[in-house]
């Protein structure tokens, strides 16, 4: 018989996260947790995805270190336009600069508009559905009908709109994306709620004399939550590819900021003879938008409640 | 009279076990060995949730879901191997000649189709005949299951009946193909109990009517033993007693005594209620 | 603990939905202390009832008020301090338990809004009085069964230490010797904190064993007022109430009135 002792301490941490009888707060919510990512891990694909986010979030951070050469500075003379090699990996472009550095620095770019979009919209849409789903009555229709209002705008053009306005700039382009960002976001908020208000225990939470601020809050959105994040990470894809095309349209990040929409913008005009300037950055693209949506799938397997094992 | 002669075996069980994997690897047994014989009678399996109940009939018609792992050593229908026949003949035998009526309306009519809809398409699934004829047949059936104005209901959606006339709507679909053996799980428990005793009387003149073997599956072991000739008391995967009708009295086994004592009777004065004091043997 | 002081009285109630109305002009009085059972089929309006007593169904006329001795003025409907005297159990274990919170959460969202200290004791003792030990407290709903989540939303309902017990169908979602146990806790709880009851069911034995007096409703209207005894020995007045009787004897061949074919 095997005593306490002889059992791996991999196995008793798993047997102490997966137990039937959590003893404090922190075993429950960490055990949950773990079995959420339990699911997760069984997705090949979607650890692929996430493989892949951690990795541009380690390039973004690293970008100093791994960037063989300055993203800024080229030599006219004698680096321009080279097909890739040994010593320049991803070639070099019109001004003489390292294709692959500046890739390596564009991602510092692509990680702060994916998060700061995030983080701006996602709370709003959140907090805009689900009171408008609990509310319902005027209140609903009256944030519903805003809601519609920006759902209406193609994100490209309130994004030429904002830019006329403020100027051109990264910032001004997050927040355009992040202004036609949240609509879908308050529409799941609010489908779920409605649900939701149904169920009997958030009637028992009424009789017991919660307010509707209370409810919402602390009972209502934590179930919504999954639902937005798991919709957050699949636009993730669409939000690169509008920042990437406002850069293409000289409208985001400006010059010589190493944005890989403005990347391809540059390589448009050698896109026949020396293809890789825009190859790269394409690629880059292409690769992180499928992490994203590869990261979704499975984040949505794992974090459905009613699949909660 | 109490049912038909069980002579001839419509249903043979033997030793059937369903399984499914669970999250630790290992397998949860839902159905550990259950065996019977079924003949133009009406039997009744009994127990409470988690007792295997459901699964026995659903693996008897192939619609264990796909995780699920059955086994035995004979599962025929009137002679046809069920495990081991082509999906196709599978197919074909259900709705055709085995048949299963489930337990909320709500939940198993289709609820975009009318009503008269769902029972002609039961109908051209398993017969050949001109849509015109089956709409005929099933104008029939819903007049079979005591619907009053048949060729009203016939165009009403499920959600605009009541569930007692649901399920006999459910009843007609089930039956229309003239099958064998009809499956029922739980089947009136969603109804109320004056509707529940209708349906049955229902299910009762068609059963005598069409020398039908019919498996009633419920939870419920007083109505149960009001209603079937034989019941099957199970828990945990295994039939613990089989019992006449109107033996309940004399049954043996403490978890089927357990059982009926732990119910409150009208007209008794029993406080505390006795409890089902679980054995660890029972789940042998 | 002291016992109950209050009783309820609804007057005329009549609660209406889009045209449909659910419950028709109904009347009851329960004393504090006392068990009244409502019983009757689906659409009988037996749960609209209860829900407009603690106002989650809408009153379209009608008067609820608590009756009984007191200092100061009863609560009225709908008010926090009326809330801490009136609280309900409802019918689904699997929908009245907050799926993403543990039991540890639930009983100590009520006393997080009613203010009342002493988190820790009450929720041990809540769980305690109930039958379940400390190992349950910090589960999720789905790591329970139906017995065991029916047993925290008894507890999340008596945690606040009402006087009042709203019953709607607590056990019909149950299997039959959890049942048992669910009645036999809920009649422990009402003797030792005197608890008054009012109980919705569809399950004559059932409302019978708890209730001294029993209501009998039908398509919204009151069909009959009876006490528990009468019933189980039979004196009953109403023929909608002995139908209701009979078929709780089970089937009977060559019995039953199934409509005539058109």
């Amino acid at each position: 018989m095997n005593s306490a002792a002889d059992i791996a301490p991999k196995e008793s941490l798993h047997n102490w996260l997966m137990s039937d009888r959590p003893q404090s707060r922190r075993q429950a919510a960490l055990g949950r947790a773990y079995g959420g990512w339990r699911t997760f891990s069984r997705n090949r694909l979607a650890m692929l995805g996430l493989a892949i986010v951690i990795a541009l979030v380690l390039i973004a951070i690293l970008a100093d270190v791994l960037a063989p050469y300055s993203p800024y500075i080229g030599d006219l003379r004698t680096t321009r336009l080279l097909p890739p090699s040994s010593a320049h990996w991803f070639g070099t472009d019109d001004q003489g600069r390292d294709i692959f550095s500046r890739v390596i620095h564009g991602s510092r770019i692509t990680l702060y508009v994916v998060v700061l979009v995030a983080i701006l919209a996602a709370p709003i849409g959140l907090v805009v559905g689900t009171v408008a789903g609990y509310a319902g009555g005027w209140l609903d229709a009256a944030l519903m009908r805003i809601t519609d209002i920006f759902l209406a705008f193609p994100r490209l053009i309130l994004a030429l709109a904002f830019v006329a306005a403020l100027g051109p700039g990264i910032e001004n382009a997050v927040i355009a994306i992040a202004i036609t960002s949240w609509p879908p976001y308050a529409r799941i908020a609010r489908a779920e709620t409605l649900t939701i208000r149904q169920a009997d225990y958030i009637a028992a939470v009424q009789l017991i004399g919660a307010s509707p601020w209370r409810i919402v809050l602390r009972h209502i959105m934590p179930l919504c939550v999954s639902s937005v994040i798991v919709r957050v990470t699949l636009d993730m894809a669409g939000i690169i590819l509008t920042a990437a095309g406002l850069g293409f349209l000289g409208l985001g990040a400006q010059p010589p900021m190493p944005e890989w929409g403005a990347l391809i913008a540059n390589g448009r005009l050698y896109v026949l003879d020396q293809w890789w300037v825009a190859a790269a950055p394409g690629a880059a693209i292409f690769l992180v938008s499928l992490a994203f949506n590869l990261l979704g799938d499975g984040l949505r397997d794992a974090l459905d409640p009613k699949g909660v094992k | 009279m109490t049912g038909l002669s069980a002579t001839d075996p419509v249903l043979v069980v033997d030793d059937l076990r369903v399984s499914f994997p669970n999250r630790d690897g290992g397998r949860f047994e839902a159905v550990r060995g259950v065996s019977f014989t079924l003949g133009r009678e009406r039997l009744g399996i009994v127990g409470e949730s988690g007792s295997g109940k459901s699964q026995t009939g659903r693996a008897i018609l192939g619609l264990t879901a796909p995780e699920g792992l059955v086994t035995a050593k004979r599962l025929e229908f009137h002679g046809t191997d069920l495990l081991r026949c082509s999906p196709r003949q599978r197919r074909e035998l259900r709705g055709g000649r085995i048949a299963m009526v489930l337990q909320d309306p709500k939940f198993s009519l289709n609820p975009v189709m009318t009503i008269g809809d769902q029972v002609v398409e039961t109908l051209l699934a398993h017969t050949r005949i001109s849509a015109k004829e089956a709409r005929a047949k099933a104008i029939a059936a819903l007049e079979a299951v005591q619907i009053d104005d048949p060729q009203r209901v016939y165009k009403l959606y499920p959600h605009e009946v009541s569930g007692g006339m649901g399920q006999r709507a459910m009843i007609a679909m089930m039956l229309i193909a003239n099958p064998e053996l009809l499956i029922a799980d739980e089947p009136t428990s969603a109804l109320d109990v004056t509707v529940q005793l209708q349906v049955l009387a229902i299910l009762d003149a068609l059963v005598i009517q069409r020398g039908m073997g019919l498996i009633f599956i419920s939870h419920d072991l007083r109505l149960v033993s009001t209603f079937c000739d034989r019941i099957l008391v199970m828990y945990a995967g295994r039939v613990v007693e089989e019992i006449a009708a109107g033996g309940l009295a004399d049954a043996k086994h403490p978890y089927t005594r357990g059982l009926l004592n732990c119910l409150p009777r009208l007209g008794d004065n029993r406080h505390p209620l006795p409890t089902l004091d679980r054995q660890p043997e029972w789940a042998l | 603990m002291s016992g109950s002081k209050v009783g309820l009285e609804v007057k005329n109630l009549r609660v209406v939905y889009d045209g449909f109305i659910a419950v028709a002009d109904t009347s009851l009085r329960v004393n504090a202390g006392e068990s009244l059972g409502i019983v009757g089929e689906s659409g009988s309006g037996k749960s609209t009832v209860l829900r407009a007593i603690c106002g989650l169904a809408p009153r379209q006329s009608g008067t609820v008020q608590l009756i009984g001795q007191s200092q100061d003025p009863l609560p009225l409907p709908g008010s926090k301090p009326f809330r801490r005297l009136v609280q309900m159990v409802f019918q689904d274990p699997y929908g009245s338990l907050h799926p993403r919170q543990t039991v540890d959460r639930i009983l100590a969202e009520p006393l997080a809004i009613h203010n009342m200290d002493d988190a820790e004791t009450r929720i041990e003792r809540a769980l305690e009085e109930v039958g379940l030990g400390t190992g349950f407290r910090f589960r999720y709903p789905h790591q329970l069964s139906g017995g065991q989540r029916q047993r925290i939303a008894i507890a999340r309902a008596l945690i606040l230490e009402p006087q009042i017990l709203l019953l709607d169908e607590p056990t019909s979602a149950l299997d039959a010797s959890v049942q048992a146990e669910v009645l036999n806790l809920l009649e422990d709880l009402r003797a030792r904190r005197g608890l008054t009851f009012v109980m919705v069911s569809h399950d004559l034995a059932v409302v019978t064993h708890l209730c001294e007096r029993l209501m009998v409703m039908q398509r919204g209207q009151t069909v009959e007022l009876l006490s528990s005894i009468d019933l189980a020995a039979n004196r009953v007045s109403d023929p909608y109430t002995r139908t209701l009787m009979e078929a709780s004897t089970g089937f009977r061949r060559g019995s039953e009135e199934i409509g005539e074919p058109a």
